[in-house]
């Protein structure tokens, strides 16, 4: 089973759906126990960085979370979620993040539009999220801030005239900047491998 | 690289998509499960469904369509009609929708762009304008482009992005079904203005104007129904098209 985090924050009803669709066994749950006996995490979000982190911390569910990790079950963090799991966030201040992986979150410093909405291509490196996806695919963006300094864990980036990084992984822990909820069959296919670790 | 976006987009009414606004007299209608997940498979970047229902009723098949097409195809939807309070933003996101676009019930109450913003973020807030010269000005229309509102559109855009839109569907009016391309003129002004996303409608009649529209770098998408409906452009062929014209997108 897969525990969807639900801590108050953004819209949950492709992600399910998506997860549904691919066969997956899905929980949206605030419940330490449901995450416990989970198989694997997804931790979603959608807004602000303060706003949710607080919102995340207030479920009491972020001990229970550290210690499923560092059990290795597989935890993957999509867009804000993915953006809570690194260092620090500079999102209108400076805060700190879960740690989970090292990194920083900035603002995107580029003469494109910002926020980054729309449809962009990633260069990928072999990562067993990836399994179902080759380099070039396309996958669905919505931000304005962005993961930097993650080094050798960095899996996918993107061109928006600067590099963005669009997906993470370290040990049981990945994190996708862009929505594969979104990204229709190229994000179906991250679904289902990550379903499938 | 980013890529332009193409965008359908389908104008529900009874439970079904109304091809022929445009065109008096034209009943043809569609399914619009089937149409989505056709339009899905045939590369387009997003779906717009506009609620013209009027009927509660009606409404109610409404949302439930959309909880269907929202179950099956995973590439972002936009709704909009008939969005008028915090309350319908809720009941549309529940099902299914990821961006919800105001028009009219902005401007009666612009502050609906702000709550919007501020419950579920800027990126869920698409400002939807129908904009007419009159009088060599931009003016904003209201119901559906029936009623001049007597506002300067281009200050409506961008007082709209101040309060928190997250991106614009720009339809001009004077361009709208004659389809001999977009309303450049009106979509350079705006884009000199604001820097969201700015989506483009009315007026494609043909491949080249979409080439014609990406060459003005400050346009995002472009939207279209009836050309898309008729099948007298294939989305898969404008976009190989596109490609070959040096204009980025996803195939």
């Amino acid at each position: 089973m897969i525990a969807v985090i639900d801590y108050g924050v953004g819209n949950l009803f492709s992600l399910t759906a998506s997860l549904n669709y691919i066969g997956a066994d899905v929980t949206v749950t605030a419940d330490k126990d449901v995450l416990k006996a989970a198989d694997k995490m997804i931790l979603p979000g959608v807004g602000a960085f303060r706003d949710a982190r607080e919102k995340l911390f207030a479920t009491g569910l972020v001990d229970t979370l550290y210690e499923q990790v560092e059990a290795g079950k597989p935890l993957l963090g999509i867009c804000l979620g993915m953006q809570m799991l690194f260092d620090k966030s500079y999102e209108y201040g400076e805060w700190d993040g879960l740690g989970l992986i090292p990194g920083k979150v900035r603002y995107i410093e580029t003469d494109l539009k910002v926020p980054q909405i729309g449809w962009n291509s990633i260069s990928i490196k072999e990562d067993p999220l990836f399994k179902y996806t080759k380099d070039g695919d396309f996958v669905y963006y919505v931000h304005s801030y962005c993961a930097t300094e993650c080094g050798q864990d960095t899996i996918a980036v993107s061109d928006y005239h600067v590099p963005i990084t669009g997906a993470v992984h370290k040990g049981n822990v990945w994190g996708t900047q862009f929505h594969p909820e979104k990204s229709g069959n190229v994000g179906l296919g991250m679904l289902r491998a990550f379903n499938e670790l | 690289m980013i890529t332009k976006r193409i965008i359908p987009c389908l104008d529900i009414r009874d439970g079904k998509v109304v091809k022929g606004r445009n065109f008096e007299g034209i009943r043809d209608v569609a399914d619009p499960v089937e149409m989505a997940a056709f339009y899905n498979e045939s590369g387009a970047d997003e779906l717009v469904f506009y609620d013209i229902t009027a009927s509660v009723e009606q409404r109610q098949l409404f949302t439930d369509i959309l909880t269907k097409v929202a179950s099956q195809i995973f590439i972002p939807l936009t709704v909009g009609g008939g969005i008028n309070t915090i309350d319908d933003f809720d009941r549309v996101l529940k099902c299914g929708a990821d961006k919800v676009s105001v028009n009219s019930g902005a401007i009666r109450n612009p502050q609906l762009i702000e709550e919007g913003a501020k419950k579920y973020g800027d990126q869920c807030v698409v400002l939807s304008m129908d904009i007419k010269r009159v009088d060599g000005k931009f003016h904003l229309f209201a119901k559906g482009g029936r009623e001049d509102t007597g506002i300067d559109a281009l200050q409506w855009t961008v007082d709209g992005v101040n309060r928190g839109a997250g991106e614009l569907v720009v339809n001009s009016i004077d361009t709208d079904g004659v389809k001999e391309g977009f309303d450049l003129e009106l979509l350079d002004e705006i884009a000199a203005r604001v820097n969201v996303p700015i989506i483009a409608s009315g007026g494609a009649g043909k491949m080249e104007d979409f080439a014609e529209l990406f060459r003005h770098p400050g346009i995002d998408a472009g939207l279209a129904a009836s050309i898309f409906h008729f099948k007298e452009v294939a989305i898969r062929d404008l976009k190989t098209y596109l490609r070959g014209e040096g204009v980025e997108v996803r195939l």
